[in-house]
């Protein structure tokens, strides 16, 4: 199986401080991997790096096989990369369907941005969306007016929409009531199915919904280990990291 | 399913409704202007109503900029300077065969500067003067956009644009007579007075329809994809990379139509003052242009215009009568609106003048609460399904 995403020896520093150090990491074309690891052990920083928008001090990133560092965010983004943020960032003054219809637009220019008209095919996009994250009874609401659960789906439609091969979430759970986290769980397990997926999360009862296939676990900005639940789960030096915090 | 099938046809026919609404109002008020205000009011009232119309085409572009794009640009003197300029050195160009304007003699200059050349045209004055000003915008902007200056840097960077510009046309009394500008009052075109009244009311009646003009380009701006991209770069500029749009075309593109606009009403306005000088450059103007689209409401486009008519004609009438508190009614102002209308008079109209303005009507209410929230389909139902029991 091909690699869609491959990470060698990756290191960010921040004035000296390693936020990445050595990183080695690579998915499979189709994979859901969720990144697991303790406040500030660099998984936001990782996706910094591979969106663009942190330079690394050393190493590379590619993409299918292809260089992508030194791309500007927008170009890493056209390649196919969408991100949703750890708080959801949605454009709170426009409605739900403008959201989505922006992120859906084919041709992001100035001029086909101006002169174009939503395609046939665009608007049944974001129709098919809207149903998708359950939002289409709100379509033409603002979305300053969505609870939070509600901007943390949107936010997942807006990646979606973008018609990515590689989703990266961070930490989509947080913040959500129960039945909100199993919700975006059903959500992004619907969108594994024809999409390769990171995502990154605190809430091992939401990791244990989603996590079919590897986990892996990053500590102090290096890979800890990796592998199946059951394995990573069991992992002394795992159980170690997480010792201070609750236990699951 | 019911439920958003009703609410999508509510919305189309209340759209339209505005639509009628609006497109009344704008025939309207040019009906006003342009047919019955010049033969009621005598001459000079007109011109500086027509003054002040070429101030509200500066608004507009300033709320493009800064109402939906989120650039708060303190030079936009600059390119008001730049179009004014433009025309008058046509104007002052309309001489007998192989004279030069009279204020060169007296700095020795026998020979026209090859940078007035081109304004023997008339058809080139009249695309320099939005050409012109676009164009330096759209460099400044590109310069700024593309590395990734904003919020207050930019601010600060326009602002220090535009004392460079201001120092600069000072200095140039060989070129373009320095502080003591250029005058217009005193020259023809085509053959006619540039101050008679004829010649006045014809450019009070392009004005208006100037005004008409640029309100409709901003409208078509800012509605659509387009309009929404330009909110989403004010409102989350990050967010607007990330889905794989570049800001800075879109930015640099906006900012350079700004400054066009801003060229057009510096034309409109300097044959309406009679002159134009270097102090059009000065600071507190520039600042003043930011008050009018905060007073009236920003992003809303029509909160420019009449921001800037109620400022003005404010400014008229109290510096007519009360000539020593003009500045500190101007600076009171500022702060009211920024403490207790963050959202201009249309900003607030829209909020909540018109919801009680239905409500003392006696109509009906559907707004009880936030009027938003009473569009939300879940709430609609549970209200329907409260009173129905
Ligand atoms: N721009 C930055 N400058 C300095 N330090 C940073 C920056 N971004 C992140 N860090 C530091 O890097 C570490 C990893 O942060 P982050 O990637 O956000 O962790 P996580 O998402 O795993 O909680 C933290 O200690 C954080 O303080
Ligand atoms: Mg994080």
């Amino acid at each position: 199986m091909s690699k869609i995403l491959e990470i060698e020896n990756l290191t960010v520093s921040f004035d000296g401080f390693k936020a990445l150090n050595n990183l080695n990491f690579s998915m499979d074309s189709g994979e859901l991997r969720v990144i697991i690891g303790p406040n500030g052990a660099g998984k936001t920083t990782f996706l910094d790096v591979i969106t663009g928008k942190v330079q690394p001090t050393q190493g590379r990133v590619l993409f299918k096989g292809k260089n992508i560092q030194k791309l500007p965010e927008y170009k890493i983004a056209r390649l196919g990369i969408g991100r949703k943020f750890q708080t959801p960032r949605v454009y709170l003054n426009l409605t739900v369907r403008e959201n989505l219809d922006l992120v859906c637009n084919q041709n992001k220019n100035v001029f086909s941005t101006l002169f174009g008209r939503p395609n046939s095919g665009e608007q049944r996009t974001v129709a098919g969306l809207l149903e998708t994250i359950g939002l289409d009874t709100k379509a033409n609401l603002s979305a300053n007016l969505l609870s939070h659960g509600e901007k943390q789906r949107l936010e997942i439609g807006m990646l979606v929409a973008q018609s990515p091969d590689l989703l990266l979430v961070d930490e989509p759970a947080a913040g959500l009531t129960d039945e909100e986290t199993e919700n975006v769980g059903a959500l992004l397990l619907s969108l594994a199915e024809s999409h390769s997926i990171v995502a990154i999360e605190h809430d091992m009862e939401f990791v244990r919904q989603i996590a079919n296939d590897k986990v892996t676990v990053l500590h102090q900005g290096a890979l800890l280990c990796e592998g199946t639940m059951e394995e990573v789960q069991n992992d002394p030096r795992v159980i170690e990291v997480y010792l201070g915090e609750a236990p699951e | 399913m019911n439920l958003e099938f009703e609410t999508g046809i509510q919305r189309k026919q209340k759209e339209r409704r505005y639509k009628l609404i609006e497109i009344a109002v704008i025939l309207t008020a040019i009906i006003i202007l342009a047919a019955i205000l010049p033969s009621v009011i005598p001459a000079f009232r007109l011109r500086l109503i027509g003054r002040f119309l070429s101030l509200a085409i500066v608004a507009l572009g300033i709320d493009l900029i800064w109402g939906y794009t989120g650039l708060l640009s303190l030079g936009h003197g600059i390119f008001f300077a730049l179009g004014g300029y433009a025309l008058a050195m046509y104007l002052k160009l309309q001489l007998p065969e192989a004279q030069i304007p009279s204020f060169f003699t007296l700095y020795g200059v026998q020979e026209l500067p090859w940078i007035w050349q081109p304004f023997y045209s008339f058809p080139f004055t009249v695309l320099a003067l939005f050409i012109i000003p676009g164009i330096v915008a759209g460099l400044i902007g590109y310069l700024v956009f593309r590395n990734r200056i904003k919020g207050v840097y930019f601010s600060i960077l326009t602002q220090a644009a535009l004392l460079v510009f201001y120092n600069f046309f000072n200095g140039q009394q060989e070129l373009i007579n320095g502080t003591n500008g250029l005058k217009t009052d005193t020259e023809q075109i085509f053959g006619v007075l540039v101050s008679s009244s004829g010649v006045q009311r014809t450019f009070y009646i392009i004005t208006v329809i100037a005004l008409f003009l640029v309100y409709l380009l901003c409208r078509w701006l800012t509605s659509g994809r387009f309009g929404r991209l330009l909110k989403a770069i004010r409102d989350d500029e990050t967010r607007v990379r990330f889905s794989g749009y570049d800001p800075t075309g879109y930015k640099v593109l906006v900012f350079a139509i700004s400054g066009a606009i801003a060229g057009i009403a510096g034309a409109l306005y300097t044959v309406q003052t009679g002159i134009i000088t270097p102090s059009i450059m000065q600071v507190a103007f520039s600042i003043e242009m930011v008050i009018w689209v905060a007073v009236g409401g920003r992003g809303t486009l029509i909160g420019a215009i009449i921001g800037t008519l109620l400022v003005r004609l404010a400014q008229t009438f109290l510096s007519e009568s009360f000539p020593e508190i003009w500045l500190f009614f101007q600076g009171a102002l500022f702060l009211i609106v920024v403490t207790v209308l963050p959202d201009g008079i249309v900003g607030w109209w829209q909020d909540y003048g018109w919801v009680k303005l239905r409500s003392l009507l006696g109509g009906n209410q559907p707004l009880v609460t936030y009027p938003s929230l009473a569009e939300d389909p879940d709430v609609q139902q549970e209200r329907d399904s409260m009173s129905g029991n």
